[in-house]
């Protein structure tokens, strides 16, 4: 749809990762971009070379470390921070945030703050606990009018300049509008939902199932197996999003199905990598050092599965990944054992 | 609560700033907000109805529902003329479908019941007699309360026993008297009971508190006396026998242009009594909307100020609310798929009000009215300045939530979300202020025993229990007490209940307190000790009614 309403206020994004750099980009193609980044180096980098890393940005994205010009300059931002990081850096965006602003994040993680408990104690952990990350920036923000942006969005692809589209979830109809304003381009379609709660867990969920599928990779198993695995996973994930507070439509659409196949297919997601080199026999530590950015399906499975005990939900994926990864259950065991699982209704919950 | 001389002084003050109020000055100016009201209210139902077609057939609806309840179930307080009146709109919707060229007349018709509805609601209102009536009505309380409690009539004049010792109020009253001269207060109080409407009159005087503008139920102004009262204190009428949209789109027009014109606003957000018992867990979203509406509004008018409206969260409580066993018993019908029941007048009688008035009073039965803080219409705290704060203790300017790009717009669905996060709000401060009563805890515990012995029976099944099943040990009834009333200050602890000062007593003296006041002016008692000392009841349905005031607590699990 090319440029239109450049004179308009530019558009913030928080967060000069791989994803947050293709948000960047394709917010350019209508406004004016602020890209925040924490580290000096990079910022100096998007000023002087107009690259970040190795991708070159659109000339109309700007850098910055200064959060309070960020905020002052715009009405509409974009957090698209690891979910660890995203609390503090809207606690320390939040003195220059009004109750005008509009956040849609990027984040598919999510947020846990650990009771208070003596040491050994076993601590039982529900919603309460837990927070996906448009509650993060309600906690910790004046900020009412907040969105997710969900989809299959590999940061590679985007960066390619390849189609794709993407999901803007939230309870205010202006917010959906706006994301839709603000990222439609020729080469970018953008799908809107009231399901705010339902199409984040959608990308948070996707990622366990992700980190399965590189697993079955790994192994050297073939389209069977991961047919299986993902249309297994993506009702499991449809259980676990009910039980944490969304609707199965999300689930259905761009934001569940979608999202869930592109990651469950492509070697470019993180989450993916990780599945895959564990059952080439690399151990967690190792993996997760090397890497360059966080997957955040590891720590997921960790929280989930404790979720999962608590709302009694039957995860039999997240539960066996969770010995995996934390157990030392190998990956082989782990399938045997999910090979071996009770057979139910394939699907029930329609 | 101020007590004394700076109790006296502050009520002199609001009296006399109550001539410059926006209540009274609405009232003076009768007319034009009536005719104010009449037009908002027919924009908004031709804005429900898509066509002609559609508006004919809500007039058609309304003149037959309104028919059908003069015909069933009339009241002492409706006036003579209805029949002649509804026969005339009969008459004009007969002309509109059998004469041509009749376009334009359906929205005469409509007109004519519009006006005729607003002058129903508004009543009349005289504001010398407002002056004279708030003091007659706290002498009238106060009096009444001497003479029972001190026994005899010389008593009358002693000032022993003052109204406050039976009514518990606690909350930022100062807070609130500072506000209304700031902005626009809204109070929204949970509603159990017809008496709330004449409590919450007597309260907000009792306090000091400038006039606010509030509905009571139409039956209220059966009785000469009350209805003297109710009229004076600016009370206006609410038919609940009325649900057609016409009457209900008037109703919300109604306060909420009040609302608009500045006047601090009472209403029940709950829409109508509890029929369950249970604090309001689920609000009208609609009678809601019309307080950010309101707000929207009033900053749209002003480009940079514009008066900023609080509302006050409200909890009332009491061991006794007289309806109960009707409430409860269509609730039971309402929930059992029975839609339709008959909005009955459990105040008809003066007899029946005043003597239960005289017990009420003379029994001695704890009432407590816990304030909650004022916020504003995000729910968001505010200061003594009326800024809102946030969690971080910063200011927020509130007008930013109803802007975009540096403006204020209308935008409904974006005050939909809003309303509903206010309702959450309110709905979370409800319980958090509830104080719990003794009453309660007896309450929900032997019903809670009893649920749990016939763990199969549904509902429905457990109220038809006959009386021989329905004992309790008293030991063991006392160790369940204890456990739930324990619970419950833990509760307290965290902040997310209030108890009563009767419940720092030793456990003996709670049973026995509660049983004694748990629903205590009823033919048949929800409660009571048998002979053989035991606990029993000897009507199930109403002690489920006293037992659903702690449910939304969780407190069931420790049974």
């Amino acid at each position: 749809m090319g440029s239109k309403n450049i004179s308009d206020k530019p558009v913030g994004v928080l967060g000069a990762g791989s994803f947050g750099t293709a948000v960047a980009n394709i917010l350019a193609e209508n406004s004016h971009v602020i890209l925040y980044a924490r580290k000096a180096e990079v910022v100096r980098q998007i000023q002087e070379e107009q690259k970040c890393g190795e991708v070159p940005l659109h000339s109309r994205v700007t850098g910055t470390d200064d959060l309070e010009m960020l905020a002052n300059a715009c009405e509409v931002i974009f957090p698209v921070v690891p979910s660890a990081n995203l609390r503090t850096v809207i606690r320390s965006l939040s003195p220059y945030l009004h109750p005008y602003h509009i956040l849609i994040h990027g984040t598919k993680g999510l947020d846990i703050q650990i009771p208070p408990h003596e040491p050994g104690e076993k601590i039982t952990l529900s919603r309460e606990h837990v927070k996906t990350m448009s509650e993060v920036i309600r906690e910790e923000s004046v900020v009412v009018r907040v969105g997710c942006m969900a989809g299959p969005n590999l940061a590679k692809e985007l960066i390619g300049q390849q189609p794709a589209a993407t999901v803007i979830a939230s309870h205010f109809k202006e917010v959906v509008f706006e994301g839709q304003r603000l990222l439609r381009s020729d080469r970018f379609q953008v799908y809107g939902s009231a399901d705010l709660i339902g199409v984040e867990l959608c990308g948070v969920l996707k990622n366990i199932i992700a980190i399965a599928s590189g697993a079955l990779s790994g192994l050297g198993l073939g389209e069977n197996a991961r047919a299986l695995l993902i249309s297994r996973g993506m009702v499991e994930m449809i259980y676990l999003g009910r039980a944490l507070g969304g609707n199965v439509h999300a689930f259905l659409g761009l934001a569940g199905v979608g999202d869930l196949v592109a990651t469950c297919s492509s070697t470019l997601s993180r989450n993916y990598t990780v599945g895959n080199r564990l059952a080439k026999g690399e151990t967690l530590a190792d993996i997760l050092e090397s890497m360059e950015e966080i997957a955040e399906g590891v720590n997921t499975v960790r929280i989930v599965n404790k979720l999962a005990e608590t709302y009694k939900v039957r995860a039999p994926i997240t539960q066996t990944l969770y010995k995996v990864l934390y157990k030392g259950l190998t990956i082989k065991e782990g399938l045997q054992y999910l090979m071996r699982y009770p057979l139910n209704a394939d699907i029930d919950f329609l | 609560m101020p007590q004394g001389d700076t109790k006296r002084k502050s009520i002199k003050s609001s009296t006399l700033a109550a001539r410059r109020l926006p209540v009274v000055h609405l009232r003076q100016n009768r007319k034009k907000f009536i005719k104010e009201v009449i037009a908002l209210s027919i924009s908004r139902i031709k804005q429900n109805t898509i066509n002609r077609t559609a508006l004919i057939e809500e007039l058609e609806m309304t003149l037959f529902r309104e028919k059908l309840r003069i015909s069933q179930n009339r009241w002492r307080v409706d006036p003579d003329d209805e029949n002649d009146f509804w026969d005339s709109i009969k008459r004009d919707l007969l002309l509109l479908s059998t004469e041509e060229d009749t376009q334009g007349m359906e929205d005469d018709i409509l007109e004519k019941i519009v006006g005729r509805y607003v002058n129903e609601i508004s009543g009349k209102f005289n504001t010398s007699h407002y002056q004279l009536a708030r003091s007659l009505v706290t002498f009238g309380f106060g009096r009444l309360l001497n003479a029972s409690r001190v026994k005899g009539f010389s008593s009358l004049w002693s000032n022993k026993v003052k109204l406050q010792d039976k009514i518990q109020i606690t909350g930022q009253t100062e807070l609130i008297r500072k506000l209304a001269s700031k902005g626009t207060v809204i109070m929204l109080p949970t509603h159990f009971s017809n008496l709330d409407s004449i409590l919450i009159g007597w309260i907000i005087h009792s306090l000091g508190m400038p006039q606010f503008l509030y509905g009571a139920g139409l039956n209220l102004f059966n009785i000469g006396v009350i209805a003297y009262f109710m009229n004076s204190l600016g009370a206006y009428k609410i038919d609940r026998r009325k649900k057609n949209a016409i009457y209900t789109e008037t109703l919300k027009s109604y306060s909420s242009l009040a609302m608009q014109k500045g006047c601090h606003t009472l209403f029940f957000p709950g829409g109508s009594r509890s029929r369950s018992g249970k604090i309001e867990d689920r609000l009208k979203q609609g009678l809601l909307s019309t307080i950010l509406e309101a707000q929207r509004i009033n900053f749209e008018k002003s480009a940079n100020y514009g008066k900023k409206i609080f509302v006050v969260p409200v909890t009332l409580n009491y061991h006794f609310v007289l309806e109960a066993p009707v409430l409860i018993n269509e609730y039971l019908a309402q929930k059992g798929q029975e839609r339709y029941y008959i909005e009955t007048d459990e105040y008809s009688t003066s007899y029946k009000i005043t003597t239960f008035l005289l017990k009420f009073f003379t029994k001695g039965s704890d009432i407590s009215v816990s304030i909650g803080q004022p916020r504003d219409v995000l729910g968001n705290l505010v200061d003594e300045e009326g800024n809102s704060i946030d969690q971080q203790g910063r200011k927020i300017n509130t007008r930013d939530y109803f802007s975009s790009r540096g403006a204020i717009n209308r935008d409904l669905q974006r005050e939909e979300q809003y309303t509903k996060m206010l309702s959450d709000k309110l709905v979370e401060e409800y319980h958090k202020i509830n104080r719990a009563f003794s009453s309660h805890i007896v309450a929900f515990c032997a019903f809670e025993i009893w649920k749990n012995k016939h763990r199969k029976l549904d509902l429905y099944n457990l109220l038809r229990l006959p009386e021989e099943e329905l004992f309790i040990d008293y030991d063991e009834f006392c160790k369940v007490v204890a456990t739930i009333k324990e619970r419950i200050f833990e509760l307290k602890k965290a902040g997310r209940i209030d108890t009563a000062p009767h419940l720092e007593e030793d456990l003996e003296h709670i049973v026995a307190h509660g049983i004694a006041n748990v629903g205590m002016y009823h033919a048949k008692r929800p409660l009571l000790l048998s002979k053989t000392g035991k606990i029993t009841t000897q009507d199930l349905n109403t002690l489920f009614y006293y037992h659903n005031r702690l449910e939304g607590y969780g407190l069931e699990k420790y049974i």
